[in-house]
């Protein structure tokens, strides 16, 4: 698993691709708790946009995130999520514990 | 209800046929012209249900899962996953939202998913005997005569 990330002023940002199963869940979320110890940022961006698929295997990763992240106090931004993936979180509410960027509404409480 | 085609498929609970299922699946769909939504509705919906077996009813061990997909009349989508696993003593607690015995690698929004992005869910589950679960999902007909 190779996930694409890169550090800016203790933002980590993450780039998630292809598709996201219970199959390629378990890498992603091993590379990317790897990612958040090694780097202990402040704010961790989890970017979508090469997302092709997800089902409910990837709530599972960002709740895991979520819980890394408050560890650290820090916060996790989803950034650029597309339709189907953006269907799946939402039907988890995701937007409770995760703020969803390019909406109006953001709403963050840890 | 007579069906105007249908399909069956059977694999083994292997965590790679994931992305098999539920893309034979939406080949299949395809002859309903559904929207890309719809399209990616079924898909979810597939995939959260074929992923149910291999973690929960094979949990263990590698067993069979088949699926059965009919198209009923008035652009009906009708799908049947079926596994000989390790079933369920309480459906209804399986299937209230975040419950799950998958440990922190699953959320246990499977079911809801299922629930919220199909017409209807209908899960029947016996101990020791395997689970069966019940979607259909209607496809809107927009133009006939494109």
């Amino acid at each position: 698993m190779n996930l694409t990330s890169f550090l800016q002023d203790k933002h980590l940002t993450v780039a998630l691709r292809g598709e996201i199963d219970h199959h390629s869940a378990k890498d992603i979320m091993r590379v990317l708790g790897n990612k958040i110890d090694l780097y202990l940022p402040r704010v961790c961006v989890l970017d979508f946009r090469e997302v092709t698929f997800m089902d409910s295997s990837g709530i599972a990763i960002v709740i895991s995130c979520v819980r890394r992240m408050r560890q650290l106090r820090g916060e996790v931004v989803l950034r650029s999520v597309p339709p189907q993936p953006m269907k799946v979180l939402k039907a988890s509410g995701i937007e409770r514990i995760a703020t969803l960027e390019d909406e109006r509404s953001l709403v963050h409480e840890s | 209800m007579k069906a105007e085609n249908e399909m069956t498929l059977t694999f083994p609970s292997r965590s790679s046929n994931e992305s098999f299922a539920r893309a034979a699946v939406a080949c299949f769909a395809a002859q309903l012209d559904p929207n890309l939504e719809e399209l990616n509705d079924i898909k979810t919906a597939v995939s959260e249900a074929v992923t149910n077996c291999i973690v929960h009813a094979y949990r263990d061990c590698l067993g069979t899962v088949t699926i059965r997909c009919r198209i009923l009349p008035e652009s009906v989508l009708d799908i049947v996953i079926r596994d000989k696993g390790c079933g369920m003593e309480d459906v209804e607690k399986a299937r209230a939202p975040m419950y799950t015995t998958g440990g922190p690698e699953r959320s246990g929004m499977g079911f809801t998913i299922m629930e919220s992005f199909m017409t209807s869910l209908q899960v029947t589950s016996k101990p020791g005997r395997g689970t069966t679960v019940h979607m259909k999902r209607k496809i809107v007909q927009r133009r006939k005569n494109a």
